[in-house]
């Protein structure tokens, strides 16, 4: 039973649609977003349905996994909270600003929060360099932009996601 | 510059909205040029236009067109909007502010190289990009604009987005054709060049977002239009990506050979007070640094061969400005961190070479390197140059030889303060 495929049945076919027929292999890329959608990692049995779809072996689907920054196999804080310190962010205080923001949570760089929300950590360039400090959101199956931060500003955003989580457990 | 021809949001409000640029003339061009003109018509306007390529090679993109054989089908367009460079953040704006010009240029390029598919290639972070971008082609699709015959024409033309995941080196189109059929994003070995064996092993021409959005203004208003603007060699308008220490830090869109000292002051606002300007990457952290001890420097025209001329790269035109506060080691280290963090294994020159510059230059930037570690990074980078398979290799030692033959007393310093404190 393709447990993939099950859970989202027209999705994967609008991927597949994207490709020829003979080259279903185009289609791993985006359907290992889809697998990583509700728990942000891609589990071991994602890895094989997607194996299955696609018609490749799992080990070469597990390849794209390790090769591509953003693709997990290990589950993490919910929101993956990137901060970009090369070189135009960093002249700009990046470092700084993720320095701090560590500081202020009290953990380590690429550590999670002790609730379980967020993990902070370092990343590449993103294409944002005129609007640093900046860093990205992954998760929720979803990749957001933060730009022209302060640590303030940072913290105050994810008091409020914590105070939405907060409301989204008690209506649940 | 008074009309933008590329961010033309900032002329025309709405733009992004498709009845706002079919207001302004949208998609008439490509409505002219399918009803109007042969495929071999428009590579012809193109190629005279002089248009080159805005990825960073500045390669002719009429020529590139011209090298797919008629005799091997289907063709395809590739777009490259992996965006990577450290520095550059220009086609972003373009995707996320003019989308539809640039879906109109994609058109155009697809009908001149008779391709019937296009892929447009973003870097996973774009995922609201992409997201936005297949609004718009669903859009184009339910008014007729995309699909089967065209303006009643035989042509059909169909575009997708692709999402990579964090890898600069699916920028490298063969690396990026790898990446798109679903493989690692590792470069191919050339030849074959893509415009033969390019996605699926089919002739395939790849461009970059910004040239794409070019050729809705070339098309319509002529290759003699454009090349009146710009310089003779680099023609037409492009997008200056300017950051680091500057004010104003932004996307300016310039004639080509409009100078450093225009962008910097006119445009970014200059520096912070009291500083001055130490050192250009006028391509990213793929640049050969420029030294700034000169004022004449300031007034270089920023076009391919002028850049080329004091001894850089004009590339993608992402200008890092460096005041006189920063040291080059800790430059070099950020960039080689870089290179090393994005090299993807596959030629040892870089995968070894990088790994190494990168734990030296920390160590020299940490105040924990002597000054032979200047030496031996120097050295390494030597072994690396002209001995990759890509130009990721190549461009991971620019700003260390050109830091280190330019800025020596840099590193030095970074050295001796270490060797002082422990006395």
């Amino acid at each position: 039973m393709n447990q993939l495929l099950n859970h989202y049945s027209a999705e994967v076919q609008r991927i597949l649609a994207k490709y020829p027929p003979e080259y279903k292999r185009s289609a791993v890329m985006p359907l290992l977003y889809l697998a990583q959608r509700a728990e942000g990692y891609v589990a071991k049995q994602a890895l094989e349905d997607i194996a299955e779809i696609v018609e490749i072996s799992t080990t070469e689907v597990s390849s794209i996994v390790g090769f591509y920054t953003l693709y997990y196999d290990q589950p993490a804080g919910r929101y993956r909270i990137q901060v970009c310190t090369d070189l135009p962010c960093a002249l700009r205080g990046a470092d700084r600003f993720l320095h701090e923001l560590c500081e202020r949570l009290g953990i380590e760089e690429g550590a999670t929060t002790p609730d379980g929300l967020f993990t902070v950590e370092a990343v590449k360039c993103l294409a944002a360099c005129h609007r640093a400090p900046m860093f990205q959101v992954q998760g929720d199956g979803d990749i957001a932009y933060h730009e022209d931060q302060t640590v303030e500003l940072t913290l105050a955003w994810m008091d409020e996601v914590r105070a939405r989580v907060a409301q989204e457990k008690e209506a649940k | 510059m008074s009309e933008h021809f590329l961010l033309r949001h900032r002329d025309i409000p709405g733009i992004d909205r498709l009845d706002v640029y079919r207001r302004h003339g949208g998609f008439e061009t490509i409505k002219k040029v399918l009803t109007t003109m042969q495929p071999s018509q428009v590579l012809n306007e193109v190629k005279a236009s002089g248009l080159r390529g805005r990825g960073g090679a500045g390669f002719p993109t009429g020529i590139k067109w011209s090298f797919l054989p008629d005799n091997l089908w289907p063709h395809y367009v590739v777009c490259n909007a992996d965006e990577s460079e450290p520095g550059t953040f220009k086609d972003r704006e373009i995707m996320e502010s003019n989308p539809f010009q640039f879906l109109e240029g994609l058109m155009i390029a697809a009908y001149a190289v008779q391709a019937k598919v296009a892929y447009v290639y973003l870097r996973g972070e774009f995922w609201q990009v992409a997201n936005f971008l297949d609004e718009k082609i669903t859009e184009m699709e339910a008014a007729g604009l995309l699909g089967d015959n065209l303006f009643g024409t035989q042509t059909s033309i169909r575009l997708y987005t692709h999402l990579g995941a964090g890898a600069y080196i699916c920028g490298e189109e063969t690396a990026l054709l790898e990446s798109l059929e679903g493989k690692l994003g590792q470069p191919r070995l050339r030849p074959p060049f893509p415009a033969v064996y390019g996605l699926y092993g089919k002739p395939t021409v790849v461009n970059n977002v910004e040239t794409l959005t070019n050729l809705p203004p070339i098309l319509e208003k002529g290759a003699a239009w454009y090349k009146s603007l710009g310089t003779e060699k680099s023609p037409g308008v492009k997008i200056f990506s300017l950051s680091g220490n500057v004010q104003r830090p932004g996307n300016y869109e310039l004639p080509l050979g409009a100078t450093f000292r225009e962008l910097i002051y006119t445009h970014g606002g200059g520096l912070a007070e009291g500083r001055k300007v130490k050192a250009i990457l006028p391509a990213g952290a793929s640049s050969s640094i420029v030294s700034v001890d000169d004022d004449k420097v300031l007034d270089t025209p920023m076009d391919y061969e002028s850049v080329a001329a004091i001894g850089s790269q004009l590339g993608s035109a992402s200008v890092i400005v460096c005041d006189d506060t920063v040291n080059m080691a800790w430059l070099v280290e950020k960039t080689v961190n870089f290179f090393k963090h994005e090299s993807c294994g596959k030629c040892t020159p870089c995968r070894e070479g990088t790994f190494w510059m990168n734990r030296i230059a920390g160590r020299i930037s940490s105040g924990k390197g002597t000054s032979a570690d200047i030496d031996l990074l120097e050295d390494v980078a030597r072994q690396i140059a002209g001995k990759c398979l890509c130009a990721l290799g190549e461009f991971s030692v620019m700003a260390v030889q050109t830091g280190i033959a330019q800025f020596r007393s840099d590193f030095e310093e970074k050295v001796h303060s270490h060797t002082t404190e422990r006395v």
